[in-house]
């Protein structure tokens, strides 16, 4: 199945409320077509997911500064001037996580498991208002999935029906968020057709991929 | 030498040939500068690489290869790219043997605050799975904070983990947190214990056999 689309076909699944998760640690492997493209689309109320925020240049701030977006789900927020704006309006729309605790709730998400217990936060406002579980004489907080509407995900090389290389360490969360997300989809460098990604090197299969969208070349 | 780098070169000797550490911003990136001969680490930057190299030459660096500061950097020979959940996984997991960072305050009982100031959002990234899963956490700071006190009886800001820290180098001293609290192992020579002391807010247990602490001036 050729999954190969336009952006406006892709983004005509986003609605009102969405939870939208976005890839990228920083500037790297971050979906910066996608993000610069969503500008311009109406849906708001929003709850973005997303290490970092970005930082200076990246598009998640015009975004965030559009007042589309009600939620952040991140672990950090020090390089994004509009999110720490939103914090200080209203600090209710901040949602702070350990980074390994956030990428593991999406690899929950997108593997079907329903909560898990870490030992991340233990003795920290992390701890507050969670279950808690004591294993081995070791204490561990339950912390529960998490899944979005949509993903917006940056692929080095797809190919037609959606299997992704990512080069590097572009993985990061782009990974995970592929597979916890009702509708996937991922901007690419360079798209090829079926069977030229070797099998080997396939970072993420096309099975959880909705739509690819090329990333038109600069001039 | 300058503070920063007696620090660093005090938590260099720590380190052992084939340790798999991660390296906080600031002092702790240092460490890499001063490792005793033979000692090869194996560095882990929590974004997604075991193995990161330095900083790559300027114009020859690949964006999508950076450490968890952005930065481009090069991989040594045996690294390896992962994905997120796996990177934290080995934090989880005890993988990394060792952990520096760098601190607003630490207690001595151990605990640590060095994601959040009073009143201001920075952000949690990595810290918190660092000091819960590595097998050793070394604070790696100047002593004090504008002449205030970073070594408390009790932290005031919000923590990062409690009893979690394992190791403070300072520019003035070694110290070892315990279970009967922060014990002075070494003093850096040109410091006289009371001057250590006077700037220390928690209670320093000095050994009889204190050591001086190997620096070059």
């Amino acid at each position: 199945m050729n999954k190969v689309t336009t952006v406006s076909e892709a983004f005509s699944h986003i609605k009102d409320n969405d939870t939208i998760m976005v890839g990228g640690f920083l500037m790297c492997g971050s979906p910066e077509y996608l993000i610069h493209t969503f500008l311009e689309h109406p849906a708001k109320h929003l709850t973005i997911v997303n290490n970092d925020m970005g930082e200076y240049g990246s598009s998640l701030t015009p975004l965030l500064e559009t007042g589309r977006v009600d939620d952040l789900i991140c672990t950090w927020i020090v390089r994004n001037p509009a999110a720490q704006a939103m914090y200080k309006a209203n600090p209710k729309c901040l949602h702070i996580n350990p980074q390994g605790t956030l990428t593991e709730r999406i690899r929950a998400g997108g593997f079907g498991i329903a909560a898990f217990y870490t030992p991340t936060g233990v003795g920290t406002i992390i701890e507050e208002g969670k279950d808690t579980r004591w294993f081995n004489g070791r204490k561990y907080i339950m912390e529960t999935a998490l899944r979005g509407n949509v993903a917006f995900i940056h692929a080095s090389v797809a190919d037609e029906s959606g299997n992704i290389y990512m080069k590097g360490s572009s993985k990061n969360y782009n990974a995970a968020m592929a597979t916890a997300c009702d509708y996937v989809i991922v901007e690419a460098d360079e798209i090829v057709p079926v069977g030229a990604i070797d099998p080997e090197l396939v970072t993420v299969s096309g099975i959880y991929v909705n739509a690819v969208v090329p990333i038109p070349k600069k001039d | 030498m300058d503070n920063k780098n007696i620090i660093a070169r005090r938590v260099a000797q720590m380190l052992h040939d084939g340790e798999v550490v991660n390296l906080g911003v600031g002092i702790p990136q240092l460490v890499a500068n001063w490792l005793p001969e033979g000692v090869e680490l194996i560095v882990h930057a929590e974004n997604g690489i075991i193995g990161a190299g330095g900083y790559s030459k300027e114009g020859e660096g690949d964006p999508n290869v950076v450490d968890a500061g952005g930065m481009m950097i090069d991989v040594k020979p045996g690294a390896q790219f992962i994905i997120s959940t796996d990177s934290f996984g080995a934090i989880r997991g005890g993988h990394i043997d060792m952990t520096i960072l760098g601190a607003y305050q630490v207690d001595s009982k151990g605990n640590l605050a060095n994601w959040c100031l009073p009143n201001k959002m920075g952000g949690i990234g990595g810290a918190m799975d660092l000091v819960s899963g590595a097998k050793q956490v070394v604070v790696a700071m100047e002593h004090t904070q504008k002449g205030n006190p970073k070594i408390v009886e009790n932290c005031t800001y919000p923590l990062t983990g409690a009893g979690v820290v394992d190791y403070i180098v300072t520019e003035m001293g070694f110290m070892h947190v315990t279970h009967e609290g922060i014990v002075l192992e070494e003093i850096n020579p040109n410091y006289t214990v009371e001057q250590v002391l006077a700037a220390t807010d928690a209670k320093l247990i000095v050994p009889v056999n204190l050591k001086a602490m190997d620096i070059i001036d």
